[in-house]
């Protein structure tokens, strides 16, 4: 079989335990919370009648190997379950908030990556000035936390200057000029710790490349200089880079909890943040379910990428 | 007949370890002169640290000499930069020593062979692609062999990939520096031919550094014997083999190894090692370990001086930096 193929289906094959092992953790931890989503729900007046009743409707009184096989089994065939409090299927709410967080997040990866990688090879090449700029960017950004950037941005921008609006959203397909002011400050808040890594990346990864002999093959060659840092060194270097990328989009998703909370903005983390003070269940196993399995699939495109410009890691699983 | 390389009083010296404001300096070299003729193949031997590495790179132009000249062609290569370098750079080619590490190990070898047809615009795409396939056929790898990467081939394989992408730009000379001693000895002796073919068929000139003195008297038409940063001695290749005249190249060539279990051992070997390039002896490199050392060896610097009489080619003078041993002049 094509070795290629061959890696990817293993790699896939191995998403399915991962998967598994997440679903009891997510199933698990949130119960673990102290605090009762029935008496969240119905307030502290509430009888024990009404209470043991809800907890009947809910299944709450079942085994929680019964409650977890009950919820696999509905995802599995598409149905998240239903939300405590609003009663409305979450498949709908999902598919709704998705579409928000994954804007906010591959926006800011690709400004990150756009900003980063050229920044993080000038640092590896460039004069002492490039080194010096770029270096206090990166502690700059992997210092501050991002919701102190984000509310700095807001009072900056939002504020004293009036540029943008300090929070809200509307779809992009409604108002895409809109959509894409909004998304301005909570793209830049989670951006700039994400260039931070990867320039500091990029340059590490650079530097081992430039001090190579082929480099200096090359250079004695005749090759022009512009070729050997982004064709030769830096397709070199691209392996940590994309790894990296891949681990901060975990990050990334993490942030984007912070960041909807900070701009109110519809998405899934903060429907998780909403779902957990109310103790919801259904609402806080879907979300974190949808943003692990996000992450374990941008793992995978980025190994498969990795697989892709680096041969022998794909190569690995022929002998 | 004009020479295609011209070296004259190359002196290269780095910062020595360590720091301070009195740092020494090592010294690579000091005061070399060389030529090469156009399509011949002059051989630089020597031990490791005597310069002939920082030679080979003073000619690729990676390392700028403190003081003299390298002329290729008619043109001072010493302080030239970007596109006038470059246009040098495409008539002097560089094979080195390791071949996996001077490919791309992300490229596959067809690519590294077309950079530098890419790279100065040759033909069309389509006569690039035709021109690789010719280029391996010439170095005899089949056309198969351009699709693969640097690690799935063999030591020899990579060698022969790394003269096919030498040859690409079309150069007039091509600089190798130790080319074969990464390889089997086997090996070598495939690489070595395929070079005199190379030679004899396109007229590429080379400059060949190695520490192995039968693999210089295979390829060279000339030699030049490196000692501290010094030539001591060059000559055409059969004058300075039939009849070595330094005290060093002597020595050297007493220690070539002779397949004859029963020979007696002639010579004295040589005492002592190679004396450090930051404090070079006085005078003449060599005095401290010469078996023939008179007392004015450690005050005066000997020049190479050419021996009329040790001429029996009538190519190249045969010359020697040795005062002693040389004949009285008339």
């Amino acid at each position: 079989m094509n070795p290629r193929l061959l890696f990817v289906l293993r790699r896939l094959g191995l998403t399915i335990p991962v998967l598994f092992v997440m679903s009891v953790v997510i199933f698990l931890i949130i119960r673990l919370v102290p605090g009762d989503p029935v008496r969240t729900m119905l307030g502290f007046r509430a009888t024990p009648q009404s209470i043991a009743q809800v907890r009947a409707q809910l299944h709450l009184d079942d085994p929680l190997w019964m409650q977890y096989r009950d919820w696999v089994a509905g995802v599995l065939h598409g149905d998240f379950g239903q939300d405590f409090v609003s009663k409305a299927p979450l498949s709908e709410l999902l598919a709704q908030r998705i579409p928000v967080t994954l804007e906010i997040t591959l926006l800011s990866m690709l400004l990150a990556v756009a900003v980063g990688v050229p920044l993080g090879v000038r640092a590896a090449v460039g004069g002492r000035w490039a080194r010096r700029l770029t270096e206090g960017f990166v502690v700059f950004g992997i210092s501050v936390p991002d919701f102190w950037l984000g509310i700095m941005l807001v009072l900056l921008c939002a504020g004293t200057m009036m540029w943008l609006p300090p929070s809200g959203y509307v779809p992009f397909l409604e108002d895409p000029g809109g959509n894409l002011t909004y998304m301005i400050l909570p793209v830049l808040t989670l951006a700039v710790a994400e260039a931070a890594y990867i320039i500091r990346t990029t340059r590490g990864a650079m530097l081992g490349v430039i001090g190579r002999p082929f480099i200096v093959y090359l250079r004695a060659k005749g090759t022009k200089e512009r070729s050997i840092v982004y064709r030769h060194a830096l397709r070199n270097a691209a392996t940590p880079i994309a790894t990296v990328i891949g681990i901060q989009f975990g990050v990334l998703l993490g942030g984007a909890i912070v960041v909807e909370t900070l701009f109110a903005l519809p998405g899934v983390g903060r429907l998780i943040v909403t779902a957990i003070n109310q103790r919801n269940y259904p609402v806080v196993q879907a979300g974190l379910l949808v943003v692990a399995t996000l992450f374990i699939l941008v793992s995978l495109i980025t190994d498969l990428v990795v697989g892709f410009i680096d041969p022998q890691v794909s190569d690995r699983g022929k002998s | 007949m004009t020479a295609l390389l011209d070296v004259r009083g190359l002196v290269v010296t780095f910062p020595a370890p360590g720091s301070g404001l009195r740092r020494k300096r090592v010294h690579a070299l000091s005061g070399v002169d060389l030529s090469l003729r156009r399509g011949h193949t002059h051989g630089l031997v020597g031990e490791s640290g005597s310069g002939k590495s920082t030679l080979a790179r003073c000619v690729l132009g990676l390392q700028r000499p403190d003081d003299g000249s390298v002329v290729f062609d008619g043109t001072e290569i010493v302080g030239l930069r970007g596109s006038a370098l470059r246009d040098i750079r495409r008539r002097i080619q560089p094979v080195f020593q390791d071949p996996l590490g001077s490919l791309d190990p992300r490229w596959t070898v067809g690519r590294s062979v077309r950079e530098s047809l890419d790279a100065f615009g040759v033909g069309s795409p389509l006569d690039r692609e035709r021109r690789v396939r010719e280029l391996l056929d010439l170095v005899g790898l089949s056309p198969d062999h351009a699709d693969r990467h640097p690690v799935q081939l063999s030591g020899g394989q990579r060698q022969r990939v790394g003269i096919a992408a030498a040859l690409a730009s079309g150069p007039d000379l091509i600089v190798a520096d130790e080319p074969v001693s990464a390889l089997d000895v086997s090996v070598q002796a495939q690489i070595l031919n395929l070079m005199a073919r190379l030679q004899r068929d396109l007229g590429v000139a080379f400059l060949f550094v190695s520490h192995d003195l039968s693999v210089v008297e295979h390829v060279s038409n000339e030699v030049s014997v490196m000692y501290l940063g010094k030539i001591v001695e060059t000559a055409d290749r059969a004058d300075l083999f039939a009849g070595p005249v330094h005290p060093y190249t002597r020595a050297l060539l007493d220690a070539v190894p002779v397949p004859e279990p029963d020979a007696r051992l002639v010579h004295v070997p040589l005492s002592g090692d190679i004396p450090s390039p930051i404090d070079p002896p006085s005078g003449c490199r060599f005095h401290p370990r010469c078996p023939r050392r008179v007392d004015s060896c450690s005050r005066e610097l000997p020049a190479l001086t050419p021996v009329e009489a040790l001429n029996s080619t009538g190519h190249t003078p045969h010359r020697v930096a040795c005062p002693v041993v040389l004949p009285a002049r008339p």
